[in-house]
Order: structure tokens, then sequence, then C-alpha cells
């Protein structure tokens, strides 16, 4: 009786966590991407043409790839001292350089660009360079943490074989760190390159008139200049680019998976012991403190700046009404934190149902159970939702914009003004992050508990309750305060999407920054602060309750 | 040859190398016995130049090594789990040191032949590292460190990680190599067999101090004090002395007996006896016979005096 019953429950719980995120998935992103395509493909026969052959189009795309590139090798340059550091040695505060590296990752692109604004002389503050350096402010944790952690799992005897063997302290580099951690190194630099692919808030705002991604184009286009079709068209060379780099990325990754045994960071970390060891700690991470650090200062710095002195004249006036938002700035932070935790809901509820799918049908928790009930169409079922679910990631958020915009512009499916499209689109863009977070944690769960738990008279339901949700419900309370860190900075896809009246303060921000004087600007970086502190807030809140475990998240 | 002064190691302010000592002449095997912790790793690590001392001096061929660094001593070093390099084949890993000391492609594949037909891995050279056998990871460790002729090699528990059986037959390999070699070697290990095999001579490590060196006969003979007898196996301490096992002889008892045996325990040839005597001290016999005492047997017992260990 109680097996049966099991089953049946077991067999509603995997329609779920298949079916919701599928459903989901379907309507808010498959469905916006197959309308861009059809905006940019409908019309005269040789639609799409005139964009992709204008100079101009090829002038941006040339621009998109040079500056991905340059961007992935100057942001490993500037983390690998950092990363060497972490994967080498033992030392007070470790865990928290760790933790502290991330916050850059997880700022609002708005409030870096503005930073680098900030801090950069008048003159310089704009154009490529400016683009590059704020690219490796925003990324350095990726490479930090992927290859950091990985250096850390490194055996250090490979390097003091090679030692023994004659090979000088260059030679183990080129011949045995450099070989070992190139898995790593590929990982990081694929994930690098696709953020600065499809930067946007960052070269919105210091790219100048001279200089935009393909993302910023589509922006222009579809506002600036009203050409939607256009914008759907380099929507599409966009997939295509990132598609592409995605596919080779994974081919090198798999060229490269190491075959040597991962050690733990009690057998590979030593305390810095000579001079020279503390020396290389000491400046790396120095080094490191002072490039994150640095802008971040000038940005609190400037947001106080009155005339000559300083005083919190620009946070007084947050409170009154202007005519650039047609609301008070202090509305932008209260908009901003419901959208944020409506997101936030959505993409932990939708994200951890596909975790839980994603997840069973590998372990074979959910597989084993039921004869009969299909395990093979399941297991495609799982790997469907573990694939799609991660695209959003590698879709930009404008083009997430764009397409909510165009796909939900008709009845009955007019959307456009409803305030629920907003928490939607950024919730899309947290999910990936949450299922990433979430398999790992429920994948960890030693299948023998489960059925210690079943022979001890535990029904399926029972066994989740009993065994997966609490080892899970600290990996739930990190996935959630991601989401709502991403939420809250998120620009791309909010610009199109949040009403006149309701603007989020990133969007809030930019409109500042559009208008000219000198008061317009203070309150762009007053709120940039605000908008940074709230976000450190809810980081160093997830930090507080993270487990420690692989990954770079 | 080699020369090792009263070096000191302390981490975290514990020594694991209190001024330890150590000579070895040209051509010598000398094994380094002593229980984990007691800083035979260390010890090898220094004379590779790895690990920096606190304290003390390694010469080799009268040369002070301190400002040598390790890729510049020629000395080889056999890691306890083999450290051999994943992104590299058989070749790759006993290649290394001689595309290190800039050998010409022709020479570094002939040598490499050479090395893998003398520890029996002839044609193995494509096979990838994460295929072989443990035993078979050894003796890739062991050719990659002759490879390029060092003038002292090192071997830190080579066998360690091996079964017993695999152990035994890599145990005479290494003998007849080192024979055939002529190497100098030191060869640290926590395992007495393997020290008195391998050894021309032994030391005994004891908390970071080199305790005694002496050949295997010697050793036995005369160890130090009560400390390294015992950790030799001698355990029976009788009337303030210390007794060999197989200097006490167990009888069945003809009249009453002098003590009952508690526990038997075959190990090999050997069978090892613990008789309770009934003044309550209890020795350790060992028997060499098929047949013997069980337990619970009621048993006479004599001790051969020159069984009693003499101290040095």
């Amino acid at each position: 009786m109680d097996g049966h019953r099991g089953s049946l429950s077991s067999r509603a719980w995997r329609l779920v966590t298949l079916g919701v995120p599928l459903a989901f998935l379907a309507l808010f992103f498959l469905y916006p991407v197959a309308a861009i395509v059809e905006r940019g493909l409908r019309g005269a026969g040789d639609a799409p043409l005139d964009v992709l052959t204008d100079p101009l189009t090829r002038e941006i795309v040339w621009f998109t790839v040079w500056q991905a590139l340059a961007s992935t090798v100057l942001t490993i340059a500037v983390a690998l001292p950092a990363a060497y550091v972490l994967g080498r040695f033992r030392f007070r505060g470790r865990s928290v350089v760790s933790a502290l590296v991330v916050i850059p990752f997880v700022l609002p692109t708005v409030v870096v660009g503005l930073a680098f604004l900030a801090i950069l002389p008048d003159g310089v503050e704009r154009g490529w360079a400016p683009i590059l350096i704020a690219h490796a402010f925003f990324n350095v944790a990726v490479v930090v943490r992927i290859v950091g952690t990985f250096w850390a799992s490194l055996d250090p005897r490979l390097n003091e074989a090679a030692a023994t063997l004659g090979a000088s302290p260059l030679a183990r580099l080129r011949e045995v760190t450099a070989p070992l951690l190139a898995p790593a190194l590929a990982s990081a630099a694929a994930i690098v390159f696709l953020f600065s692919f499809t930067s946007f808030g960052v070269v919105l705002i210091l790219g100048g008139p001279r200089y935009a991604t393909i993302e910023a184009e589509i922006y222009n286009q579809a506002v600036r200049l009203f050409d939607l079709r256009a914008a759907a068209v380099l929507s599409l060379v966009q997939l295509t680019c990132v598609v592409g780099a995605v596919w080779v990325a994974m081919r090198l990754e798999r060229r490269l998976t190491p075959t040597g045994q991962l050690r733990t960071e009690a057998e590979t970390l030593r305390a810095p012991r000579t001079t020279r060891d503390k020396l290389v700690v000491g400046t790396s991470l120095g080094g490191l403190a002072l490039f994150l650090g640095l802008p971040l200062a000038v940005l609190v710095e400037r947001s106080l700046a009155v005339g000559d002195g300083y005083g919190l004249d620009a946070y007084k006036t947050l409170g009154r009404p202007t005519s650039v938002l047609l609301a008070a700035p202090w509305e932008a932070v209260a908009n901003s934190i419901v959208y944020a935790a409506a997101a936030t809901l959505i993409a932990v509820v939708v994200g951890g149902l596909a975790a839980f799918a994603a997840a069973g049908g590998r372990n074979g928790h959910a597989t084993r159970s039921g004869p009969g009930s299909g395990p093979r169409t399941w297991l495609a079922g799982t790997r469907l939702v573990d694939s799609l679910i991660l695209l959003p990631l590698g879709v930009s958020a404008v083009m997430l914009g764009l397409g909510l915009l165009i796909a939900f512009d008709t009845p009955p499916l007019d959307f456009r003004a409803a305030p629920w499209l907003v928490p939607v689109a950024q919730a899309l863009i947290a999910i990936p992050f949450v299922v990433r977070i979430l398999v790992p944690t429920l994948r960890s769960i030693d299948p023998h508990q489960r059925e210690a738990a079943t022979l001890l008279g535990a029904s399926p339901g029972r066994v989740r309750r009993e065994i997966d949700l609490p080892i899970v419900s600290r990996g739930i309370a990190v996935a959630a305060g991601f989401a709502f860190a991403i939420s809250l900075g998120e620009f791309g896809a909010t610009v199109f999407l949040a009403r006149p009246d309701r603007p989020t303060l990133p969007v809030a921000i930019f409109r500042f920054l559009g208008r000219p004087g000198e008061i317009n600007v203070a309150q762009a970086y007053a709120l940039a602060v605000v908008l940074m502190a709230v976000t450190v807030a809810a980081v160093l809140l997830v930090e507080r309750v993270r487990v420690r475990r692989g990954g770079w998240f | 040859m080699l020369q090792v002064d009263s070096v000191t190691v302390a981490f975290d302010g514990k020594k694991a190398l209190d001024a330890a000592s150590l000579d070895v002449a040209d051509g010598e095997i000398v094994t380094v016995l002593g229980p984990s912790g007691s800083g035979k790793t260390t010890l090898l690590r220094v004379i590779a130049g790895l690990q920096v001392p606190d304290a003390g001096s390694v010469l080799l061929d009268g040369i002070d090594l301190a400002d040598v660094p390790p890729h510049r001593r020629g000395v080889g070093l056999v890691f306890q789990d083999h450290a051999l390099f994943p992104h590299r084949d058989v070749f790759g890993n006993v290649a290394f040191g001689l595309r290190m000391r800039g050998d010409s492609p022709d020479a570094i594949e002939s040598r490499t032949a050479e090395l893998l037909a003398l520890v029996g891995l002839a044609g193995l050279e494509e096979r990838s590292v994460g295929t072989l056998s443990g035993g078979e990871q050894q003796r890739v460790a062991l050719a990659r460190a002759l490879a390029p002729e060092p003038r002292i090699l090192l071997l830190d528990e080579p066998l360690g990680s091996l079964d017993r059986r695999l152990r035994d037959r890599l145990l005479d390999d290494l003998e007849r190599l080192f024979d055939e070699l002529g190497v100098t070697a030191v060869y640290v290990t926590h395992d007495q067999t393997e020290a008195f095999t391998l050894g021309d001579r032994v030391a005994v490590m004891r908390d970071g101090h080199v305790v005694q060196v002496a050949t295997p006969d010697d050793l036995w003979a005369h160890p130090l004090d009560e400390d390294v007898a015992r950790f030799l196996g001698l355990a029976n301490v009788a009337d303030e002395k210390i007794v060999r096992p197989e200097a006490v002889r167990v009888r069945p008892a003809t009249g009453d007996g002098q003590g009952v045996v508690e526990r038997v325990v075959r190990v090999g040839p050997v069978v090892r006896l613990r008789v309770r005597l009934d003044d309550g001290r209890t020795l350790e016999a060992a028997v060499a016979a098929i047949a013997h005492p069980h337990a619970g047997d009621r048993v006479d017992v004599e001790i051969d005096p020159e069984g009693i260990v003499r101290f040095r």
C-alpha cells in the first residue's frame, strides 16, 4: 500500500520538476527568442542582408570579438598572481580573500561603469581601454576562483619531481604547471570571454560614442533608433557567435581533461615561510585589493563631493521627485528591492525544481524507484532541462529583454505594462546560477543516506523532506542570495521592460547619467553607492552561510 | 660522498629534524628506518633541496649544497606515491630529466629505452601513466629518477603503497638493480624487511634524530637501547634485560609448568607465542616449527643466555 502510494507521488514529483521549468522556459525564453528570429527574418526576401552587409555591423562585430579576447587576456594576467597565492599558500584570512574577490563579480554593471568613470582622469575615461579594465575588474573573480581552486588541487610534488630532474623554475612552469592548469584556465577563459562578449552596461557607459558591442548596438537600434528588425538581426548574429564560442570552448575543454589525481587542500597548501614567499603573497593580494578597492572607494568619495568639500547633499536630494525619473530617486530603491525579491522567489522555485530534475537523473535516486515508468525518457528529459536551463546564461540579457518586448506586444499576450515581466526577466538571468549552485549540492548527497532512510520506513516524499531538504537548504540560501544580487543589478533586460515611472536602481542611474548637469551626475554617484551597499550586504549575508565546496560561486 | 651534518628543520615550532646527521659512502645503500613522523621524509627533502634547513649543512662530494637549488644538485628522488606527470606518457616521464639536461633526441630515445628495459617495462613507451598498475608506476618512477644519472638516488617509501606480494617482488628487483648499477642511495622506509634487505647500513631515526647507524647484523646484535630494540621487534623484558623471542624456548609442561600460552600467531615460517608466566610477566617466543603449543596449554619456559640483548 505504502509503496504504491509512494511511487505515485514520486511520479507526480517528477512531472513537476521537469514540467514547471520546461514550461517556464518555453514561454519566457524560447518563445521570445523565436519571436526575435521571426522579426529578424520577416519581410522582403533579402531581409537580414542589408544589416549584415552594413560596414557598421562589421565594425561592431570586429570590436566585440577583439575586445572580448583582449579582456580575457587582461583578466587572466591580473588574476593569475592571486590565483597562484590561493592555490599554493595557507594563511590567515585565506577564505575571506576568496569570498571578497566575488563582490566585484556580482556588482551591478552600471556601478562598475560609474566607478571607472569616477576614477579615470577626464579625457581618457571613455574608450576601449576603460572597457577592458572594467571587464578585468568584473571577471577577476571567475579566474581567481576557478584557477585558484584547481591549483590548490594539484599535487605540489609534481613540481618537486621536476626540480629533482633538473628543471629550473621557469622550466617547471612551462613543463608542469602550465599544462596541468590548462583545463581550468581554458574554462575560466571561456566564461570571461562570454561575459565580455555580451557586455552591455559597462560598454554603454564607458564606450562613448565610438565603441559599441553587438549587445550595446542591439539596444541602440531598438531603443534609440526604434529599428526592431535591425535589433533582431543583430541578436541573431550575436546568438550565432555565442553558440560558436561555447562549442569551441567545450571541444577545447574535452581535449584538455586532466588525468592526474586531485589532492585536498590539506595536502597541497603550505604556509609562506621564506621572506620571498611572504613578499609574493603580500604583493599579489595587495595589488588585487588595490585594483578592486580603489575604484569603489573613489566612487564613494565622489558621491560625497560637494564643491571643494564633502557632504551628504547628493543623498539628500534623492528624496525629491525629479523630471529625470518621473519619480523620486528613493522610490527606485524600493522598486529594485521588490522586483529583485520577486525575481529571487521565481528563480529559486523554477531553478530549484530544475536542479532536482537535473541532479535526479544522474545519481539514480529518481530512476531506480519505478519499473515501467520509462526511465529512458526521464533521463532524456533531465538532460534537456540540464542544458536548456543554462542557455539564458549564453543568450544575452539585452536579447532577452528585447525578445520579451517583441513577444508580448499583441493581445491576448500583451504584457508590456505588466509589472511582473521585470522579475520574470531577472529570474531568467538568475536561474542558471541557481541551478549551477544547487545541482552539485544535490549530487553531493550520498545515495546511501536516502536508502537508509527508505529502509527505515520513509516514503519518497518523506525522504526528500528529511534527507534532501535539510542538506539543500543551505545551498538554497546561497542561491537565493546570488539570485537577489544578480536581480538587483540586472540592467540589460530590465532597461527594456521597466516602466518609465517605475525605474529600478540601475535604470535610474543610467537615466541620470544621460542628463547633463553636475547635480544629475552627483545623484547617479549617490544611487550607485546605495546600490553597491545593498548588493554587498546581500553577498556578505550569503558568504556567512555558504558551505565551502568546489566550484566558483 | 654525502654528508648530512646536524640538520634541523622546524615546522610551526615543532622540530621535524633535530640535529640529524648521516654519512653515505660512494656506492653505498643506506636505508633509513623509523616510525612515521620520525623525520625520514624531511631528511630526504633536505638532501634533495626541496626543504631549506633551519640549521646544519648538506655536503655532496665535499661541496656545501646550501646555495645549490634542487634542479642543479644532481640528486634523484623517487616519491612515496610516484608523482608521475599525468599529462605525459611513460616515455615523456622517463625522458623528462634527459630533456632538462639538453640531451639530443636520439640520445634521449636510446637512454629511455635502456632504462625501461632495465626496469622491465620495455615497449610501454606510449602508455598513459594513468593506465599503469601500481607496480608499473613504481618502475616508471624509478626509471625516471635514474635516467639522468643522479649522483645519489633518494627513495621515499617507494614500496609503501603496494600490496605484500608485489612488494616482495619489487624488493628483489631493487636489490638486483642497485647491485648492477652500483648506485649510491638513501632509502627511507618504516619496514624492517626492506631496510635489512637493501641496506648496506641501516640508520634508525626517532623524533628527528638519527639515533643509530649500523650494518643489519650489528643493529640486530647490538641495538642502541630498549627503544630501538622494541622497534626492531625485540619485545621481551625479563629481569631488566631484553631477550630475543627466538631465544625463548617453550616446551609442553612436564610437571605443573611455569605458565600458560595466551596467544598463538603464525607469521610466515615462524609461530609467535605469548606466554603468561605464573608470576604475572609475559614473554614473547618465536618458534620455527610446524608443531607448536596451542592457546591454553601449560608450558615450561627456558631462556637461552645467548639471546639476551647487549646494548651497544
